[in-house]
């Protein structure tokens, strides 16, 4: 057991034995550290400005750089990593690459949101994956999480495509070596506890410590990559004495290929599950890419967004449709259900005191199983789903032989239409008429509500319009025509054509 | 013309080393390493305390008629509560008319508004605190819609008009007649750093507040009202605001107020900065509208009279709703000539936020009406919108404003036509055509709008600047005026036509915060001035410190003044020269003044309301863009697949920052256009304050093919600072070709039919516009 938190800043281990369960890095930085360039917009990890980055080492001795939120996360779950500031990027009087480009291109004008833009940027310069000729989406993808209110972006895109021409060199990439050393050797076994038993910041190691711990202290609240709570405490002010965090948790975040099926642990964050969900379907991946922004994705899960029980997850609805099974584990016992019983109300899971998410088993799609899903929101990136609609249509010779329905937003929990799939099975995508009865079928299965993202009416009427776009498109329409953005790749359009049976 | 004059020709190119150059705006190296420091991020000083607000969330409008601080008081670290009784001066911080009360009094008028205050330790306990008090009163039935506050006649501001010829008789006799109205939304300005100050208090009773305001004066001036102190008791200052769009010209107030107040209350600093969705919730917006509109018009679609109306919601208090929606009036005829015209505007009292200032002061409402009817009249006559446009621009003949302006200074046909080319605005009409025959779900769409928009502060006092120019002995300048840097860039600006005077390397001039301990009496930083004003009021000084040393120079070295000059950093002198800071360092020993105080008030400019006669605007300043978008008519979605935007800003102070701007301003005026919503239930409570619920342009909205350019002219027709023009806020407004687009779009689907289209157009809103072209209901 440890009772300090540990992390590297600037090449040194910094020990923080007095963090508070909830204290955020954010505060941390500009409170203890007086490290002020690090700004809070909005305290909610919306606009950006608080990006840091956060470095971990991989077992080939690798660091990768994740860009995080630092005003909802807390100071407890970089333990063991390396977190980098934008005062912490330029050598001397030089400038980093990324921030000679910023003023390179006029990237800056109020600067508010600048710390966290350099630091989105830095991130994506260490990222291995980038290439020297990103497209605007790579791009786009990175930024999605950084509002800037003043330059309307262009010269911060000119800036990134300047910076990301050549290949990473800088003074983390000379000390990543010495840097990897340290965090090898932050990276022990032992369980993480800081604080009492009325209050606490804990980061089990082993999937049978958090067991025994949970079990011991039903009433503190699971937390993974903290997207969702750390608004609990920063907009709710909500009482959390005695915080778990997963993140350190072995195992607990494996992918895992099964054959038939894929296994998402319950920590394997949105970026993590990426290429799996993609390899099921490339709608999925779509999908997952307008989750929040990067720095959720970075540290937010699968596993979280089911939990939570939000009626307004993204992925729950696909995950249904998909037909997932949920794996809970309580002590030393665990049971598996399928994902939509887990959802039985608004605020209310199927999930007993001192239990946990464990994981997700998300089968693979069968020979003539076509699959779509398209997210509504006002703004395409970064956004919460008015609608959001996941389809799985089962199809033989042209025809439906069985659905599986299910929506976000329409409902106080993610839920399948199911008067909805029982009216199309039989139906033709191919003719329109065929599936009338499932498209008016809509309003038996929900009565949603109007709010600030959408009203009734038009959440049903795009329920039904997602609906229809499914089946369209399943009948072998081109998404070039159908659909603005997320459009499918051309082979993957065949493969749905052929799985139309046409 | 003086030798000062003449080697600055401001209508010859390639005599300037410093103006004219796409220099980087002065904190760019320190935005990018987070050395720029922003209030919440100076060095704290010792036993500062943290104020945060304290609000009745269960009453929009009522009575209070007690509160309970018992549970506040507990919290640990809370040492003082502030309320109403505790304002040793005037319980007010209203810009304008009052009606702004610092602290509720017992009538609590929007669900948001400041009860008390919580000083506390830090900055958590403030906020946990203020949560805590507990609310005693009598609830009433809130004004909260346009339609709320017409059905029961609540206005905060008498109602004006003006226009020109018998309208009714125009619109009876014109061969065709529009009908319409607009339902325009408001606007967040989600300026990134939200609202802060922090008060010191001084000896004698002194206030020192560093305050995140585009208004240093009205601060200081309101603080010494609050305070009952004389304003010379006051010292208001701001380096840098991290965004300000408006937002905090008068709305910054009252936290600099608050945390003054705080300040006196315990006797030591105080810091007040509000969460951000306090912020929202608290402070106003953007004014929403609903336009409406009968024009008579020609078959050929040139309008003959013009009967507009515009009812603005202006929430609970007047602020700045006057200047605001006066100048919605200004420009309801955007870049159109009405022959008859009526112009009236109802300035409506709800109970929610107090609506302010945003980048464009109202303009952009009138803009947006103006727009629809061109677009309307496209549809009804079957002519291309921009054809419909370029017939109803102003020209000879047809140059008189509805208040009466001549326009002078028409750039439109010029610019339109370069625009019009450089975007392929025909070829790419026929290709949208074609896609949209080919295509049943996704429909495209195509405009090209301009902007006309009229530069002065209409309230004609407003238009005067200082500034104070030091010349140090080592040759180094210390620049201050009375501007206020909100990443506009003007800082820079001023520094640059400083540099330009002295004839020095930009990194000689040292720019410094913006304090009314140097520059006094000063306006705000709005009305796009920001550069006119100050840029002036600096080369003035310089102009004055000059004029002192060609005096010396000419004097000591027998040289003609016609023969000195400033330039690389020597003083030219005859045939030869002599290092700047040689000849300061002997005019200082020979006891010539190396300080000046500059002043400027914009010439020409006269506005009698009462007539409505004058001319408000100096000059005007123009631009267009051409959007392309395609929406996905069975979900609402919209893309913008291009923008091209030609801008003129005369003769550019610097062309960097300008694009800037415009790029800027065009995303704001698209996010207004498109997905920044503002919602409110029918209990008054804001829906929308946070950027979860509330959506600005992301990186992956603004278009990859999106060219910028600089129009190229002589220059202003007027004496502006080096021929340059003001450019904060007139690109916003062309986001509307965004808007536009998104109804040609919607429109292609069944001519003839005019969409009804609100702003901003949601997914949901374009789907409401298209089921009612859809089901004949349009």
């Amino acid at each position: 057991m440890r009772d300090k938190v540990r992390m590297v800043r600037k090449g040194r281990i910094v020990e923080v034995a007095d963090a508070g369960p909830t204290e955020t890095l954010l505060d941390y930085l500009r409170l203890r550290e007086r490290a002020c360039g690090t700004k809070e917009g909005c305290n909610e990890g919306d606009c950006g400005a608080c990006t840091v980055a956060v470095g971990e080492v991989g077992p080939d001795g690798r660091i990768t750089y994740r860009p995080v939120n630092s005003c909802i996360q807390f100071v407890g779950q970089v333990d063991g990593k390396e977190v980098v500031t934008v005062e912490d990027l330029a050598e001397g009087g030089t400038l980093h690459p990324v921030q000679q480009a910023m003023v390179d291109h006029h990237g800056s004008q109020c600067g508010f949101c600048t710390p966290g833009i350099v630091m989105s940027l830095f991130a994506l310069y260490h990222d291995e994956a980038r290439g020297t000729a990103p497209t605007r989406t790579t791009i786009d993808e990175w930024l999605a999480g950084n509002l800037c209110r003043c330059t309307g972006y262009r010269p911060i895109v000119d800036a990134a495509r300047a910076v990301l021409a050549g290949p990473p060199d800088d003074q983390f990439t000379r000390a990543e070596a010495e840097t990897a050393g340290l965090l090898q050797y932050l990276n022990d076994r032992s369980d993480l506890f800081v604080g009492n038993q009325d209050a606490f910041f804990a980061a089990p190691r082993s999937i049978a410590s958090l067991a025994a711990l949970y079990e011991r202290h039903p009433d503190a609240t699971l937390v993974a990559g903290a997207t969702d709570v750390g608004l609990w405490i920063t907009k709710q002010f909500r009482p959390v004495a005695k915080l778990i965090h997963l993140g350190r948790v072995e195992d607990l975040d494996r992918i895992e290929d099964v054959g038939n099926a894929v296994i998402i642990g319950a920590t394997a964050t949105y970026e993590k599950a990426l290429d799996a969900l993609d390899a099921i379907d490339q709608d999925i991946a779509s999908l997952i890419k307008r989750i929040g922004s990067r720095q959720v994705r970075a540290s937010g899960t699968v596993g979280g967004n089911v939990a939570n029980g939000s009626p307004i997850g993204d992925t729950p609805p696909v995950l249904i449709a998909l037909g997932a099974t949920l794996e809970l584990v309580r002590g030393e016992t665990g049971r598996a259900i399928p994902i939509e019983d887990f959802f039985i109300d608004y605020g209310k899971q199927d999930r007993r005191p001192g239990e946990f998410v464990a994981g997700l088993l998300v089968p693979k799609l069968a020979l003539g199983q076509v699959f779509r899903a398209y997210k509504i929101s006002k703004r395409f990136d970064q956004d919460i789903s008015a609608v959001l609609g996941a389809f799985l249509f089962t199809i033989e010779n042209g025809v439906i032989r069985d659905a599986r329905v299910a929506f976000g937003g329409m409902a106080g929990v993610p839920k399948r239409a199911t008067t909805v799939e029982a009216k199309l099975i039989g139906a033709v995508p191919a003719q329109a008429s065929s599936w009338h009865d499932a498209f008016e079928a809509m309003a038996e299965d929900f009565t949603p509500l109007t709010d600030m993202r959408a009203s009734a009416h038009y959440r049903l009427e795009t329920a039904r319009a997602l609906l229809a776009k499914a089946l369209v498109e399943a009948a072998g329409a081109s998404s070039e025509r159908t659909r603005l953005i997320g459009r499918r790749t051309a082979a993957e359009t065949e493969v749905a054509h052929v799985g139309a049976g046409e | 013309m003086s030798a000062l004059e003449s080697d600055r020709d401001p209508t010859q190119d390639g005599t300037f080393s410093v103006v004219r150059q796409p220099l980087h705006h002065d904190s760019a190296a320190k935005h990018v390493t987070g050395s720029a420091a922003y209030i919440d991020d100076m060095r704290e000083p010792e036993g500062l305390l943290h104020v945060a607000p304290g609000w009745c969330p269960n009453i929009t409008r009522g009575t209070l008629t007690a509160v309970n601080y018992d549970k506040v008081r507990a919290v640990p670290g809370v040492v003082a509560i502030v309320t109403a009784a505790d304002v040793p001066g005037v319980n007010d911080c209203s810009p304008s008319i009052g009606g702004d009360p610092i602290f509720a009094d017992g009538t609590i008028e929007f669900w948001g508004q400041v009860v008390f205050a919580v000083v506390a330790t830090s900055r958590e306990a403030a906020r946990r605190a203020a949560r805590l008090a507990t609310f005693e009163g009598a609830p009433e039935k809130p004004i909260i819609t346009i339609e709320d506050a017409q059905a029961a006649n609540s206005h905060v501001l008498p109602e004006y008009r003006f226009g020109r010829g018998d309208v009714a008789t125009s619109l009876a006799n014109a061969q065709r007649r529009l009908d319409g109205r607009l339902v325009i939304g408001g606007q967040e300005h989600f300026y990134l750093e939200g609202q802060v100050a922090m008060a010191v208090p001084g000896e004698d009773g002194d206030m020192h507040v560093f305050s995140s305001t585009q208004h240093p004066t009205e601060v200081q001036h309101l603080v010494a009202k609050a305070l009952a102190i004389p304003d010379a008791a006051v010292t208001a200052e701001v380096r840098r605001m991290g965004g300000g769009f408006g937002g905090k010209e008068s709305q910054a107030s009252q936290w600099a107020v608050i945390a003054a107040i705080c300040a006196r209350v315990t006797g030591r600093p105080c810091k007040m900065r509000l969460d951000r969705d306090d912020d929202m919730v608290m402070t106003g917006k953007r004014h929403d509208d609903v336009a409406s509109f009968s024009v008579g018009y020609d078959p050929e679609g040139r309008i003959l009279a013009t009967q507009l109306e515009f009812a603005a919601r202006c929430g609970y208090s007047a602020d700045l709703s006057l200047g605001v929606n006066d100048r919605t009036m200004f420009h309801a005829d955007n870049a159109y000539y009405y022959p008859a015209v009526s112009i009236r505007s109802e300035r409506l009292k709800t109970n929610t936020c107090s609506n302010t200032a945003f980048r464009g002061f109202g303009g952009p409402q009138g803009v947006a009406a103006a727009e629809r009817i061109m677009d309307s009249l496209a549809v009804l006559t079957g002519l291309d919108p921009l054809e419909v446009r370029k017939r109803n621009f102003y020209g000879p003949g047809r140059d008189l404003t509805p208040f009466s302006q001549k326009v002078e200074d028409n750039l439109l046909p010029e610019l339109i036509a370069e625009l019009e080319r450089s975007s392929d605005y025909w070829r790419r009409r026929n290709e949208v055509k074609a896609f949209n025959g080919r295509n049943r779900i996704l429909k495209k769409g195509l405009a090209l709008t301009p902007i006309k928009f009229g530069i002065s502060f209409t309230l004609i006092h407003l238009n005067q600047a200082g500034s104070l120019v030091h010349v140090y002995t080592d040759g180094s300048v210390h620049l201050n005026h009375g501007g206020t840097e909100m990443g506009q860039g003007l800082n820079t600006k001023v520094a640059q036509v400083v540099a330009e005077e002295f004839g020095l390397p930009l990194d000689k001039v040292r720019i410094t915060a913006t304090s009314t301990g140097k520059v006094p009496n000063t306006s705000p930083t709005a009305a796009s001035s920001g550069s006119d004003l100050n840029g002036m009021a600096a080369q003035t000084a310089c102009r004055e410190i000059k004029a002192r040393l060609v005096a010396f120079v000419s004097e000591g070295y027998g040289t003609p003044a016609d023969q000195i000059a400033f330039r690389d950093g020597q003083v030219i002198i005859g045939n030869g020269s002599v290092p700047f800071p040689e000849i300061v360092k002997k005019a200082y020993l020979a006891r010539i003044q190396l300080s000046a105080a500059g002043y400027y008030k914009t010439p020409k400019i006269t506005w009698n309301r009462d007539t409505a006669e004058g001319r408000p605007f100096l000059y005007f300043a123009y631009g267009a863009a051409a959007s392309e978008v395609t929406i996905d008519t069975m979900t609402g979605e919209m893309k913008v697949d291009r923008v091209d935007i030609l801008h003129d800003v005369g003769k550019s102070l610097n062309p960097a920052i300008d694009i800037g701007q415009i790029e800027g301003a065009f995303v704001q005026g698209m996010g207004w256009c498109t997905t920044e919503e503002l919602v409110w239930d029918d209990r008054g409570r804001l829906r929308t304050h946070a950027p979860s619920t509330y959506k600005i342009p992301a990186c992956s909205d603004v278009p990859d093919d999106f060219r910028c350019a600089l129009f190229e002219s002589e220059g202003t027709r007027e004496t502006t600072i080096f021929r340059s023009k003001a450019v904060g806020e007139p690109p916003l407004m062309l986001g509307l070709s965004v808007f536009s687009a998104i109804f040609d779009a919607i429109a292609s689907l069944k001519p003839g039919t005019v969409p009804p289209l609100d702003l901003p157009a949601t997914p949901e809103a374009i789907m409401r516009a298209v089921t009612a072209m859809r089901r004949g209901d349009a």
